[in-house]
């Protein structure tokens, strides 16, 4: 079994997809003779050709527009925006109307699109490299959303994200790409949209995460262990269907909840887990939920120290997680 | 106009055949009319009318007729398109009451608005300008899978403004798509006058810097309207992208809810008759005599009596189950 890098994974998942499927095409900036700018084309014009393999121009709305046009007809389109910080000229088509595609057509017209997006930050982006943008789409009926977290995770969910007939936003986190590695069986193997992993079992607290934070809870965890905290880790990997009856089910064992994410507090998915929470599980809490997320300003500034300061960490993970299971 | 003409129809085109047409935009106007009453009398929430941009419409399909595997990409002033292609009156009715068994979305979204790929029109949105770039993307589709088709992007000015436009266009250029963008140009986009949207005098004028071919002309002579169809038609099959300007009257006000003798002058308003297709149309088939008075009597009593029978079985039909609330929000 080979040890990919994340990035690594989504390249080979679009490779073996292009090859196995004639309609799969792939679309966006710099995605050609460049390869992308990180590089999970690379090859592929050589390989699948202009017709398949599309350098578009500079232009966001037009990219998702194009892809969405091109999914009604007969192709599998996969639009990449080449930061998530440039996602917002193409919000009209995804938003406005990929996502209401099937409910506006009573079903008849359907979107077989995977739009994927490098998101998030901790690599000195600044406000413009460093954007999550999931909250925007989390609450927007009509799409699915996918979060891996591993290489192993990216590979099962895209080719599921692939092989769905309804639009898909697949957050890649910008960090992970090279950062995180794993094994990924050679096999095809597809993960199901909609159901969180277990990463790792416990009986004290559950955790709650998703991308690059998922990394820091487990470390956290690890720590936790030598204070006799017993976390559970749940990656929830789709944030739309949100798997919340795996939440459920392992508040009931735990009682307590933390939900950790890199997006902003207010209004992001952390907060619909614990109104949810609070709604369906509330006799199985023995404490209040409580969320580590990235505080309400636009998103991580550029200077290192103000970068740091606003990302959460293993330390301020382990922190609240002991704080809660102290309550 | 009232000098006798003795008017060459264009090869193809018979007499009988222009006569179909008449009637089928007697019929639209019929329904346009109906649903603009009805909105009056609380029946219809809304209706945005399609007088004066019929013959760009029908004149577009008649050049399309040969060509059934073309698509369309609609917006909501396209009901002689929608008529045209083979929807009936009674399932416009239905639309336009928001009734269970409208065709394009049973219910869930403005008349006529959402797909029928039956007969090969998408319309999602209200967002002028959206169903541009997914115009293109269709027919960039169309040209990777070398199926044949062209597709039709039809606009008004005021989506011309919009920056997807110009992705659109931009895009379909480059990549020399076998699409056809058709500006159905009526001189505002609500209460804005041409001049307050553009600095130039025709939307066409932009086709070079795109590299698209430019077609302007009177959309409201059916046979200017079909000719240049074909031109289009032939250089899109050939994937030449082209933008055709047709300029038209916006008869009625921008939709129901507008009133427009509070940006239009009266004068302005009292001249529209002049441009109007469905006069112009008729004016050409008493010149020629290709019909009597008595047969275009008989077509008008025929339409009349359509009307009544499918406004009647729309308003007798049920509102969408309110159990299919949450259906479709995805497929399978």
């Amino acid at each position: 079994m080979a040890e990919l890098s994340v990035i690594e994974s989504i390249r080979n998942t679009l490779w073996e997809e292009m090859k196995k499927d004639p309609t799969v095409i792939v679309m966006g900036e710099d995605i050609g003779q460049r390869g992308g700018v990180f590089l999970a084309t690379q090859g592929f014009l050589e390989e699948f050709g202009e017709s398949r393999v599309i350098d578009t121009p500079l232009a966001e709305a037009s990219i998702m527009g194009i892809a969405l046009g091109a999914s009604f007809n007969g192709l599998r389109p996969i639009p990449e925006v080449q930061f998530s910080d440039f996602i917002w000229p193409g919000l009209n088509q995804i938003i406005g109307e990929a996502s209401k595609t099937a409910y506006g057509s009573n079903g008849e017209l359907n979107a077989p699109m995977v739009i994927r997006i490098p998101y998030g930050g901790g690599i000195r982006g600044g406000l413009y490299h460093s954007q999550n943008v999931e909250s925007y789409f989390f609450h927007t009926p009509g799409l699915k959303i996918c979060a891996p977290s591993t290489p192993y995770d990216a590979k099962g969910l895209l080719k599921s994200a692939i092989s769905d007939n309804n639009p898909v936003i697949f957050l890649e986190h910008k960090k992970t790409y090279r950062l995180v590695r794993g094994e990924v069986p050679e096999e095809d193997y597809s993960i199901p949209i909609g159901v969180a992993d277990i990463k790792k079992s416990g009986k004290d607290v559950t955790v709650v995460s998703y991308g690059l934070m998922l990394h820091y809870c487990l470390e956290a965890s690890r720590l936790l262990e030598d204070h006799n905290i017993d976390v559970e880790i749940i990656d929830l990997m789709s944030l739309r269907p949100l798997d919340t009856s795996t939440i459920l089910e392992s508040i009931k064992k735990t009682g307590k909840l933390v939900v950790v994410h890199e997006d902003n507090l207010t209004g992001g998915v952390g907060a619909e887990i614990a109104a949810t929470v609070s709604d369906l599980g509330f006799d199985y809490l023995d404490g209040p939920i409580k969320r580590i997320c990235g505080p309400d300003i636009p998103t991580m500034p550029f200077a290192k120290s103000l970068e740091e300061a606003y990302l959460p960490n293993t330390t301020s993970i382990f922190n609240g997680i002991l704080e809660l299971s102290q309550y | 106009m009232n000098s006798k003409q003795n008017i060459t129809l264009p090869s193809g085109i018979t007499t009988d055949k222009i006569l179909e047409v008449y009637e089928q935009m007697l019929m639209v106007r019929t329904i346009d009319e109906r649903v603009w009453a009805m909105n009056r009398q609380g029946k219809v929430p809304i209706a945005a009318s399609c007088q004066g941009h019929e013959a760009a419409q029908l004149g577009t399909l008649l050049a399309a007729e040969s060509h059934p595997e073309s698509f369309f990409f609609t917006y909501y002033r396209d009901l002689a398109i929608k008529f045209g292609v083979g929807l009936d009156e009674t399932q416009i009715m239905l639309s336009y009451l928001g009734k269970q068994g409208d065709p394009y979305s049973n219910g869930r979204q403005f008349p006529l608005q959402g797909s029928d790929l039956q007969r090969n029109i998408i319309q999602l949105s209200n967002v002028v300008a959206a169903g541009m770039t997914q115009a293109v993307g269709h027919a960039l589709a169309s040209k990777i899978q070398k199926k044949a088709a062209v597709t039709m992007s039809f606009f008004g000015d005021g989506a011309s403004s919009q920056g997807e436009c110009h992705e659109a266009m931009n895009f379909a250029g480059i990549h020399k798509l076998p699409i056809i963008f058709i500006c159905e140009n009526n001189h505002y986009a609500i209460s804005v006058p041409q001049n307050l949207q553009m600095a130039i005098s025709e939307v066409s004028e932009r086709a070079p810097g795109y590299g698209l071919e430019s077609i302007s002309i009177d959309g409201s002579d059916l046979l200017q309207v079909y000719e240049s169809m074909q031109k289009a038609i032939a250089l899109a099959k050939s994937f030449t992208p082209v933008l055709v300007e047709m300029n038209v009257e916006r008869i009625m006000p921008h939709t129901s809810d507008d009133d427009h003798t509070r940006y239009r002058a009266l004068s302005e308003i009292d001249q529209l008759a002049q441009r109007d297709p469905l006069l112009k149309l008729k004016t050409l088939i008493q010149d020629n005599s290709f019909a009597s008075e008595e047969q275009l009597e008989e077509m008008l009593s025929r339409c009349n009596s359509r009307i009544n029978t499918a406004t009647s079985l729309a308003e007798a039909a049920p509102e969408p189950d309110t159990k299919t609330l949450l259906n479709n929000l995805f497929v399978e």
